[in-house]
Parts: C-alpha cells; structure tokens; sequence
C-alpha cells in the first residue's frame, strides 16, 4: 500500500502544534525533539510501520504499581495495538521523546484527546520520560541504548517462532556514542537478526549541546555499514524519502539514518542554540514570543 | 554412586565428590523444556555448557564478550516467551551490566536467568574474577531472587528452583569437582535454610548459632564436631537463599541463639549474608552479639582457594576463633582436631581449569 504521504504531513503537523502548546502552558518541553522527530513519528505512525489498529483512542489508566514477579503489569504497548505474528512492534529507545510520542499517539486517534493533561502529573501513567506502562512504550528504555539489544531479543525470538512481523527502533543519535548500541549492531548482524529495523533521528544535538562538540560519531554510515548493517541516508523531513527507505528491501539488519534539523518548523527555536535539549522559557517575554509562534504555527491563538 | 551423607550428623565421614555435575545434569534437564535458551559471552566450556550447545545447538546464543547488550537480548527474548540462562562468571553479570539488568531485566521482572560462576574466592584467577561484592550489590536490585550453592545436589536441584521463579534469578554456581555435603533426596528449597549437625532440640539458652552460605558451609563442617566436642552447643544452619531472605526458621533460631550469632561467606562482610541477617536481627529486635566473617573491605587475589580462606578468615579455623571469641572461652582445637578436608588438594585441580 502507497503511503498517504498528506497525512503523515498533516500528523507532522500535528506533534509539532501539540508539543508547542504543551510547552507553553507548562512553561517547558522536549520541543527540539519534536520539531526534529515529527516527520519520522508521523511516518512510524501513520501507516509506514505495520501496527493493528487499535478500537478507540487509549484511556491512560492511573498509576497503580511498578512490575513485581507474577504480576501483569500494565503496558504501554497496547496503543499499538494486540500483538499478533504478523503486525510489526515498534520500540521508542529515547523515552524523553515521550512527549512527542504521545502527540503522535493522539493525532493518529491511538491516545485519548486530553492524555496530555495527564503529562507528568502525580499519579499518572503519562510520565515524562515513559517507561513500559506508559502509552507508547512497550519497553523500559530511558537509560539510553538498551532497546536496540531488547529489541534483537524479541526479534530473534520472533525469528524463532516464524514471525513475519518486524521490530522497529527510534533511536537517538546520541546513543551511537554508548558502546551498548554497537554490541547490539554487531550482534544483530551476526545473528541475521533481519527482523529489525532501526530509525535514527540524527538531529546532532544532545544535552550538552552541538554533538560535534560533544562527543563525534560520523561518519555513521560508514560505521554502521562496516559493522553489518545496511544504511539509508535520508532528509528526515522529507516523507517521500523517508518511507521509501523504510520499505527499502536488504537482507541485514536496516537502518535508516534520518537527517534533521531540530529547529525544524519553529524557527524561533534558532535562538536557543547550541543548547536545544529542553524548552524552559527565562521570562515570560520569551514565553510570549512562542504564544506568537504558536498562533503562526496553529493558524490560532492559544 | 551416591553415598548419602544423613544431613542430620555431619562428622569425619568422607563425603562423595562430583565432578562437574552441571554438566550433564542441565543436559538432561533441559531436554523437555523447549524454552530454555543458553546465552554465553566467550566462557562456553568454563561455565560447563560446550556439551549443552553441541547437544542444543538451535537454543544456544554465543553473544560474544558484550554482556551488556547480552542482557538486552536476554530480556527481548525473554518478552517473547523464552526462558534465557545466561552462563557467564559471576563478575560480568553484574558489575558491566548492572545498569542493564536492572533497567531491561529486573524492572519488567523478566524470567532471566544469571548464572554467575565463580563467587567469592572460589578462583585463582584474581581480583577481577572474583565475584566479592555480588550479593551486596544484587540485594539492592528489586524483584531479583539470589540463590547462592553450596554443593552437588545443590547445584543439581537449584534448576527446578529457579525455573519455578516468575521473575528474573541470580544463582552463585559452582563448577569442576565439588563435595556432596546434602543427601539428593533433599533438593534445593527457595527460602528455606537447611539444618545441619546434631539435634538440637535439647540445647540450653546459651547456645551460638553459626549460619554458612556456599562453599563457607564444607568449611563449617568441618570445624563445628570439633567445638561441639568441648561441649560448646553450636547449631548450624546452611543459607542458600539470600533473597528474600524471610525464612521463619532462620528467624527463630537467632531469637533462640542467646550464645551469639556467627555468619560466614565467601563474599565481603558488607552487603551479603552477613548484613541480611543484621537486618533482619535488628528488625525483630533481637539483641544477640553477631560475629560476621567474611572479606573484611578488601579485595582478594590470585591464590588457590584454600589460600584464600585461610587468609581471609573464612575457614574451618576462622570459624573456631570466632566461636571462641562469642564463649570467650579458648576451645584448644588445633589443626588436627579438624575433620580432614575432604581432599586437600581438589582445588589444585581447579586452578588448571579455571579460566
């Protein structure tokens, strides 16, 4: 099936007005990670991975308990749908993505509407940095760079039982500098776990700022390629490019490198460079500022 | 081929030793349970599974020396329905992926497998083989069970125990030739320590309760006929379930120990056997003087294993001083008085395997 590329837009459009609103009224968000990832989750969500549909926009039940042995624990995969050999998994490794992952979840009708009202309140499933019982989340992620190997797991389990399902990965780019996420590449490639599919947002930033200053990963294609993987360089804003790498046929595990520019559609943001990581506004002017931003982005005022 | 030792009179009688018992018995055990995967990370043969690989070889996953993303998959697979028993030593399941058992494994309370070989000093091969700090650093991670082994039939019977576990299992395995101190007849019980020496029904108030984990346990066997002959009441209790560690009987017996209480293990004073049962003494309330022996803030180095007892103070002659120390009386035990050690030289043998 074509991917209905006006849609994904439509849903990019979406995550962007949705996290900037967040952020506003909350005085702070992960709004450079929206701007950067929100083509790539409007694509992972909007048709581009193989997810069931779900019946009607997710409740996010409160917060009972963390997993014990023998009890069910909630998850936050059902979002995604019943698990099933044929549907794809898809796994969010950088869970401070939550907020834009969540926006991406109401846009495509997976989250309730007002989920968001929820966000990192006292008792609430709808944390700031999701972990398994968090809509979306179908693993423990948020220290960096342990769902590509969980992942390997269930996709060589599922290459064990005959699955024809895939298991895809949003990773970060910074997790390229955490020696974890090279042992599981070689490990994928070693094993033919093949079942995998990886999607980077390379948006160069991290933290402490500009990851060229940081702490240098390129030229990650070449890295990953030298390691047994099979690489598509795209513009990460560009959705045609986008999904046909991420239907692109190889018999290695698959990653797409997903260019982007974490400024993307909120110019405003070039302000705060180098440091993008996390939106707090310094005076209430600058909040004003963004309120503006909001109304050219949204087409209406807050 | 087995001469049962009655767990109920521990003395000079010469006890069976067993070769690699891991070996065939996982083999064996594992032939009707499909589930059961085999993960390693380059000691395939020194942990005792090159013959189970070759026998399963569709269920076996060389992972390479990369433990932490070995933990992952561990945890993918086991989200899938699979039961992974990752066989490395003891050090490299948690000291490099401590972060990744306790956020991909322990959190989600997966049924993972740790089967860690080598604790305490139970190899030459030195500081960074020696798992000292293991039970001290693992007592703090939620949902996982510690097992700790002590002998043959344990290390046999511990399977079944830690299959049975909904959440994820960290085992202190033996390996190469070790005693069979406890009848096959009496498995591995979770949460349960297991009663050794005389009866003890009849002992006064003042009695020392003396409680042992793993190989500290031949050690105390061996001391302990000895004391009892200079009529010190001493009862001994051999833990090998350090997490939870909530066994009424333990309980009982240090609010009956008015004599005082020793622990001894193959592992440092802090963290471990030692401080679960201060814990809980001080939880009851019990007031009892406790003598924990055990790697007093230090670390160990490359010597055989009885070298190592002898100079941490975690053997047979250890234990009587710290028994003397509790009666404040001298007991004049020698090192003749001792029940002969099995075979004194077992661990010589161990040594050219132990890498």
């Amino acid at each position: 099936m074509e991917p209905d590329l006006d849609r994904m837009a439509q849903i990019a459009h979406g995550i962007r007005r949705r996290v900037l609103e967040h952020s506003i009224r909350n005085n702070g968000g992960y709004m450079s990670q929206a701007c950067s990832a929100a083509e790539l989750l409007a694509a992972c969500y909007g048709g581009a991975i193989r997810l069931a549909q779900v019946d009607a926009p997710y409740e996010p039940p409160a917060f009972t308990q963390v997993p014990a042995p023998g009890i069910q624990s909630v998850t936050g995969a059902v979002v995604h749908g019943p698990p099933s050999p044929e549907a794809d998994r898809f796994i969010v490794s950088p869970a401070h993505y939550a907020l834009v992952v969540y926006a991406a979840l109401i846009e495509t009708g997976r989250l309730a509407e007002h989920a968001l009202e929820q966000f990192n309140a006292d008792g609430s499933t709808v944390e700031m940095i999701g972990a398994e019982h968090s809509p979306g989340f179908e693993t423990t992620t948020g220290s960096l760079s342990q769902a590509l190997s969980q992942a390997g797991g269930i996709a060589l389990a599922r290459k064990l039982k005959g699955h024809t399902g895939r298991t895809w990965v949003f990773l970060s780019d910074g997790e390229f500098q955490e020696g974890q996420t090279w042992e599981a590449v070689q490990a994928l490639a070693h094993h033919q776990v093949t079942g995998v599919r990886v999607i980077v947002d390379v948006n160069q930033a991290q933290c402490d700022g500009p990851m060229e200053d940081v702490m240098r990963i390129e030229p990650l294609a070449d890295r990953l390629r030298a390691f047994g993987a099979s690489v598509d360089v795209v513009d990460g804003h560009d959705l045609t490019a986008l999904t046909g790498a991420m239907d692109s046929a190889s018999d290695k595990p698959h990653f797409v490198l997903a260019y982007t520019d974490p400024t993307r559609g909120l110019p405003l943001l070039e302000q705060r460079r180098p440091v993008l990581h996390y939106l707090r506004f310094t005076s209430e002017d600058e909040r004003a500022k963004y309120a503006d931003a909001y109304a050219e982005l949204a087409g209406r005022s807050l | 081929m087995t001469q049962q030792n009655p767990a109920t009179e521990e003395g000079p009688t010469p006890v069976e030793l067993v070769r690699r018992p891991h070996l065939q018995n996982f083999i064996d055990w594992s032939a009707d349970k499909p589930e059961v995967l085999v993960l390693t990370a380059d000691l395939t043969n020194s942990c005792e599974v090159g013959p189970w690989r070759d026998t399963y070889p569709e269920r076996y996953f060389s992972m390479g020396m990369a433990e932490q993303n070995m933990m992952g998959f561990a945890a993918g697979l086991a989200r899938e329905g699979f039961e992974p028993w990752l066989h490395t030593f003891a050090v490299f399941l948690y000291r490099r992926p401590l972060d990744q058992l306790l956020m991909s494994v322990a959190y989600p309370s997966l049924p993972v497998r740790l089967i860690g070989f080598l604790p305490g000093v139970t190899t030459p091969g030195g500081v960074t083989h020696q798992a000292i700090d293991d039970l001290a650093v693992l007592r703090a991670v939620p949902n996982l069970t510690i097992l700790s082994t002590g002998d043959a039939t344990e290390v046999e019977s511990v399977l079944d125990v830690i299959h049975a576990q909904p959440g994820p299992v960290y085992v202190r395995m033996l390996r190469g030739e070790m005693p069979r101190l406890f009848p096959q007849s009496e498995p591995f019980a979770l949460g349960r320590a297991r009663e050794l020496g005389p009866d003890h029904s009849a002992y006064g108030p003042d009695h020392v309760l003396v409680l042992t984990e793993g190989i500290c346990t031949e050690e105390a066997m061996r001391a302990l006929p000895a004391v009892r002959e200079r009529g010190v009441q001493v009862r001994h209790l051999h833990i090998s379930t350090l997490k939870p560690f909530d066994d009424a009987t333990v309980l009982d017996a240090l609010a009956a120990a008015g004599g005082g209480v020793v622990t001894m293990e193959n592992h440092l004073r802090t963290g471990g056997l030692g401080s679960a049962v201060a814990e809980v003494m001080a939880d009851a309330g019990i007031g009892t003087r406790l003598v924990r022996l055990g790697l007093d803030d230090t670390y160990a180095h490359g010597a055989s294993q009885g070298h190592l007892l002898a100079e941490y103070g975690l053997d047979a002659a250890a234990l009587v001083r710290a028994v003397e120390g509790l009666t404040g009386e001298p007991l004049g035990i020698t090192a003749e008085d001792l029940t002969e050690l099995r075979v004194a030289d077992v661990h010589s043998t161990a040594k050219a395997e132990a890498l």
